[in-house]
């Protein structure tokens, strides 16, 4: 199990068949967008058609995980119990999916540093055996491996 | 244009409280009394009324309502399918739709919200207490494709509305340096409205901007007064065609023009949505509705002599105040510091009853409601000669404007 950041009584996530493939990579640490087969329209999250030429096929793309802040938010009141305050969530604009962006959580990230562009790298963190959640740290923070 | 426009020719309301006061009246009860209140005012009965039409998954069902309150028969039921507080004026407009194609004569658009008898919006999915020991975290199924979208912010804690508008409002902070001192203007001058009206919850409660600067951070750059008020109560208001509404008892008020809709790949806004196009994810997303509402009516921002804009919270209007183009993009921070918004002597005043930030949140209906006073002369803080009222529904979701004029 990796390191943990938030407590177990955080919501679940919710998936309906379009979505599941989506969590399913997760699961095995991979980061994936939907890209169309069609036209390469890149997007997040799943859709059963893409927006640009309307068709209906596509794959998944696993990408890196760097990105940079787009926006974020300091939240200073708690979701779940035992969770610590205050908490990041913030959309990162992902380096090479297609432009695509993703609603996630910075952890690892000292409030005051905080900034729209700054640099992150994808941490992966196990729920549960079969659970798996994308979040964010800064890139300068990266742990020897 | 010459087709008879659809007039409102009536309003009303229940008292209005916080959060929670509300707990021996249930929510359709309430409901009644604010559809009564609309009918009277109006001068109307409640058998000339033939259409009921609410929004934002309004628990109170038309069909239930029309029962209640005796309708001879329901003519029009509608709801509009918009989240949240975007619907408010679309309500209206769908009322005005059904009136001027003869679908019904007299619809009352109606909001009833008594959140302390059900789930506190912004909370976690089930009001069960959380376990001691809760088991880990497994993946869902999602009943509803609302829920598979959120699949996307629930896991992330992105589940207060506070939250979800700070992303926007971070972002034009960072790309135009608009300041948490020029929020606060708004919330400030909002609530001055309200201490002029005694309806309001706030009626009686000043608010500096140094209270505001000393009000707990809950999702930077929100702090408490940049968010609306979470309330009990409800509103009505009494749509009906151009010939019924010359016998009305109180001054009828036009409805000039109204426009509803979301741009494209918008979806829930940034609530759920990461990839909203880069030039519309700092703002409300509602330009090109507004732009919409501009050329059919033939008015432009100019004309608007007093608005009230949907203020879930204060950075939502700053958005829309340069949307709707009554400043340039990234100067809606200025615009507010320079006093715009106040009753007294502002070039805009706006919220004049003190908005869902200072009056009440009752999803914005009590917008309109207050849009109806101003343009019919009984505001608590009127503009005088005011011909032309903005009324908004809810930024940075799908959502819709109306434009009314004084007759």
């Amino acid at each position: 199990m990796s390191e943990r950041f938030f407590p177990d009584s955080m919501p679940a996530p919710l998936a309906d068949t379009t979505t599941l493939p989506w969590w399913q990579a997760a699961a095995e640490h991979r980061l994936v967008v939907q890209r169309c087969t069609s036209c390469e329209h890149t997007r997040l999250p799943p859709a059963p058609v893409c927006s640009e030429c309307r068709s209906a096929d596509s794959a998944w793309k696993e990408v890196s995980g760097r990105g940079k802040v787009y926006t974020y938010t300091i939240v200073h009141r708690p979701i779940a119990a035992g969770q610590e305050l205050p908490f990041v969530v913030a959309v990162i604009a992902l380096e090479d999916a297609g432009g695509v962006r993703i609603i996630s959580n910075l952890v690892d990230v000292n409030p005051e540093e905080l900034e729209i562009g700054l640099p992150v790298e994808l941490v992966w963190e196990d729920m549960s055996p079969d659970l798996a959640i994308p979040r964010f740290r800064p890139t300068s923070k990266e742990m020897p491996r | 244009m010459s087709r008879p426009r659809a007039h409102i020719v009536g309003v009303g309301e229940s008292q209005y409280t916080r959060w929670g006061k509300i707990g021996d009246v249930t929510e359709h009860a309430l409901a009644c009394q604010a559809i009564q209140r609309a009918v009277a005012d109006a001068g109307l009965s409640m058998d000339d009324v033939d259409g009921l039409a609410s929004f934002a998954d309004d628990r109170n069902e038309a069909v239930f309502l029309a029962a209640e309150l005796g309708l001879p028969a329901l003519r029009f039921a509608n709801m509009v399918w918009m989240p949240g507080g975007g619907g408010g004026c679309a309500a209206i407009s769908n009322a005005a739709m059904a009136v001027e194609t003869g679908q019904a004569e007299v619809v009352v658009v109606y909001r009833s919200l008594c959140q302390g008898q059900f789930l506190r919006f912004g909370s976690p999915l089930s009001n069960d207490s959380a376990p001691a020991d809760p088991a880990p975290p497994t993946l869902q199924q999602a009943n509803s494709l609302m829920l598979a979208s959120m699949g996307y912010a629930l896991p992330y804690g992105l589940i207060m509305a506070a939250a979800a508008y700070a992303l926007p409002t971070r972002r034009h902070m960072h790309l135009y340096g608009t300041t948490s001192e020029q929020l606060g203007r708004i919330a400030v001058t909002f609530r001055e409205h309200a201490n002029r009206n005694p309806r309001a919850v706030m009626s009686g409660r000043p608010m500096t901007l140094a209270d505001h600067q000393a009000s707990p951070m809950i999702a930077d750059p929100h702090r408490l007064f940049d968010c609306c008020l979470e309330s009990d109560g409800a509103c009505a208001v009494v749509v009906t065609t151009e010939e019924r509404a010359r016998d009305s008892a109180q001054r009828p008020v036009e409805i000039l023009a109204s426009e509803q809709g979301a741009p494209k790949g918008y979806a829930f806004g940034p609530f759920t949505n990461a990839n909203i196009a880069d030039e519309l994810y700092a703002t409300g997303g509602c330009e090109e509705m507004a732009n919409r509402l501009w050329d059919k009516s033939g008015l432009g921002p100019s004309d608007v002599d007093v608005a009230q804009l949907y203020d879930h919270f204060t950075g939502c209007v700053l958005m829309q105040l340069e949307d709707y183009g009554f400043c340039k993009r990234g100067e809606g921070g200025p615009f507010v510091e320079s006093g715009a918004l106040s009753w007294k002597g502002g070039s805009l005043p706006t919220n004049t009853h003190g908005g869902c930030l200072s009056e009440a949140y009752i999803h914005g209906l009590n917008h309109v409601v207050e849009g109806v006073r101003s343009v019919r002369g009984d505001s608590t803080s009127p503009v005088q000669y005011a011909e032309v009222c903005l009324v908004t529904s809810a930024a940075c979701v799908p959502s819709s404007a109306i434009l009314l004029g004084r007759k």
